[in-house]
């Protein structure tokens, strides 16, 4: 009973942090967002008997993606605005063109 | 109009999908009877131990049964690192700086990282060289030793990985996974045939060369993704 309502809670807050990474404007945040994504999903492995999984998931998800990201956003930009911005400005151009 | 042809699209994918899913009983017992090999899984349960020596069956699984696959993904890996290297090599030499880093971590995180980097390091050779016995293997082991040299890479800007070295060990690794292969072939067997000694099931020297190939492995996919988050550091950020 306890093990079942363990994987309820994290269940719910596996989808309230993938939810925040989606709607956050802040990117890096949203990586964030993704990376507790990565911890609950590891440790939904464990739990259900799959250390193999969980062990892949704890050092790609949690580590490596999370850095990969961070570095990107190091390299371009850190608000999800801007890009959209930039995106309606080549938009806008092209139309003008065509 | 593209969102409708998005929205069609995804109705249809959904629909095969549920398709499929429906089929498939929720719960109950699918790896069948362990002891009489009527279903795969039950197969692989109940003999990997006998045939291959090897504790963990996913180790004996994806080493073994499916080794070839094994050595796709390591090739799938080297690409990717190669491909990035030849993209980002083409900047580096375009922007003449290539400091890694703008402002120097603090004394807090170099301190601690260099308290943590041996123990990271121990734990990732711990887990590939146990591949056979505990969970885990070269993939897992050889991510975890990349983490240790990310910690470094970060917070001190005169460790520099040595290129040559690096290379070296990959092509050493990747050329030793495809002897261990053909030697399979070179006695007799299959690919990648298991053909020493198995040993005694739980031990460190058992599984004959399955542990050798994860070692293998491991050291493969460190070396990749340590230089991968190499190039990635060094890239100067746009102003």
């Amino acid at each position: 009973m306890i093990f079942i309502i363990l994987l309820i809670v994290m269940a719910v807050l596996l989808l309230a942090a993938a939810i925040y990474s989606i709607v956050n404007r802040d990117l890096l945040f949203a990586v964030m967002g993704t990376g507790i994504v990565s911890v609950i999903l590891s440790l939904f492995f464990y739990l259900l008997q799959a250390p193999d999984v969980a062990l892949t998931e704890a050092a790609m998800g949690i580590a490596l993606t999370t850095i990969i990201f961070i570095i990107t956003i190091r390299n371009t930009t850190r608000d999800e605005n801007e890009i959209i911005d930039k995106e309606e400005e080549m938009k806008m151009k092209t139309d003008k063109e065509s | 109009m593209k969102q409708v042809f998005i929205i069609i699209l995804l109705i249809i994918i959904g629909y095969f999908l549920a398709n499929t899913f429906v089929e498939i009983p929720f719960g109950g017992n699918r790896i069948g009877n362990v002891e009489s090999n009527e279903t795969v899984a039950g197969y692989y349960l109940s003999n990997t131990a006998k045939k291959t020596g090897v504790a963990n069956v996913i180790t004996a699984i994806v080493v073994n049964y499916r080794g070839l696959d094994t050595l796709g993904e390591v090739t799938v890996l080297f690409l990717a690192t190669t491909g990035l290297a030849s993209i980002l090599y083409r900047r580096k030499e375009e922007e003449e700086d290539t400091e890694r880093l703008n402002l120097p971590s603090s004394r807090i995180m170099r301190s601690g990282v260099r308290v943590l980097f041996p123990a990271i390091v121990l734990l990732g050779i711990y887990v590939f060289i146990h591949g056979h016995l505990t969970p885990g293997g070269g993939f897992q082991g050889g991510t975890i030793v990349a983490t240790g040299f990310l910690l470094m890479l970060i917070s001190y800007k005169g460790f520099n990985t040595d290129h040559n070295r690096m290379v070296w060990i990959e092509s050493l690794a990747g050329l030793s996974f495809v002897g261990i292969g053909i030697w399979g072939l070179l006695s007799g067997n299959t690919f990648l045939e298991n053909t020493t000694n198995i040993g005694v099931v739980n031990s460190l020297i058992s599984g004959g060369l399955i542990p050798i190939i994860y070692i293998v492995v491991g050291f493969k996919v460190a070396v990749e993704l340590t230089g991968i988050l190499d190039i990635l550091l060094k890239i100067k950020p746009k102003k």
